[in-house]
């Protein structure tokens, strides 16, 4: 797994590529927390290069969109999500708690 | 055609790959698709987290084996442990459809397991320890 993150005026994109499981998920949920910590609450996950998620990275996002909605300060939204990670997202039950765009740049202008 | 692939592993999350890889190629071989096999993948690797989670405490000392066997169309994931009893067919029913307060995060990767596979079995006995058996068949048939 990879994270890279991005400013911009409004939100920030973190981009996670390859694969997201037990083994680092825990990578990701601190990335997103520090994010947090910065005062950063608008954020854009973008899953381009994304490869596998299970439902460690589900919690760490749960977690996220938890911190970020708090006090009506910010919110996640999804980007680039692959079909396969959209079906499972879709099964949790996920899908109604984040906003999807088809591309990190739209998500980026939902801000 | 019947063939079988067993490994074992360490009660480490560091294994999920492999198992990933393993059971990937069964459901290949079973003539899964793309779908189907990345279904196997999450379902063996929520599957053996939950053993690391659950049965080992999180503890990298233990071991598990996983037995994939194809049979046709059919793959049959079978996860043996020795730690903590934890049957996963018996894990509530996690909030799939409240709001985002309502949610919870437990019991989410079981869920996944049973929409996932065909069938979900689990057994545990003083003696043999745990024994999780998951199926699923391929659309396409063999």
């Amino acid at each position: 797994m990879e994270i890279v993150t991005k400013e911009f005026k409004h939100c920030n994109v973190v981009s996670v590529k390859g694969r997201v499981d037990s083994s680092t998920a825990p990578q990701f949920s601190q990335a997103l927390e520090a994010m947090n910590k910065n005062g950063q609450y608008k954020l854009v996950i973008d899953m381009a290069g994304l490869e596998y998620m299970s439902s460690a990275g589900f919690r760490a996002l749960l977690a996220a969109q938890r911190a970020c909605k708090r006090y009506n300060r910010g919110e996640v939204v999804l980007a680039s999500v692959p079909a396969r990670i959209r079906e499972a997202l879709e099964l949790a039950g996920f899908t109604e708690l984040f906003k999807t765009f088809d591309d990190s740049l739209s998500a980026v202008g939902h801000f | 055609m019947t063939s079988t692939r067993k490994a074992t592993y360490s009660s480490d999350y560091a294994n999920l790959e492999s198992i990933r890889d393993l059971v990937a190629q069964a459901a290949r071989e079973a003539g899964m698709d793309e779908a189907e096999t990345y279904h196997v993948q999450l379902a063996a690797d929520e599957a053996a987290s939950n053993i690391i989670e659950h049965a080992y405490e999180g503890r990298a000392d233990g071991q598990f084996e996983l037995e994939c066997e194809v049979e046709g169309n059919k793959v049959t994931i079978v996860l043996h442990d020795h730690g903590k009893v934890f049957d996963i067919t018996r894990v509530r029913k996690p909030n799939v459809k409240g709001k985002l307060s309502e949610r919870e995060i437990g019991g989410l990767g079981v869920y996944l397991i049973q929409k996932l596979m065909d069938e979900v079995y689990f057994e545990s006995s003083a003696e043999s320890g745990n024994t999780l058996t998951m199926v699923k068949r391929g659309k396409r048939g063999s």
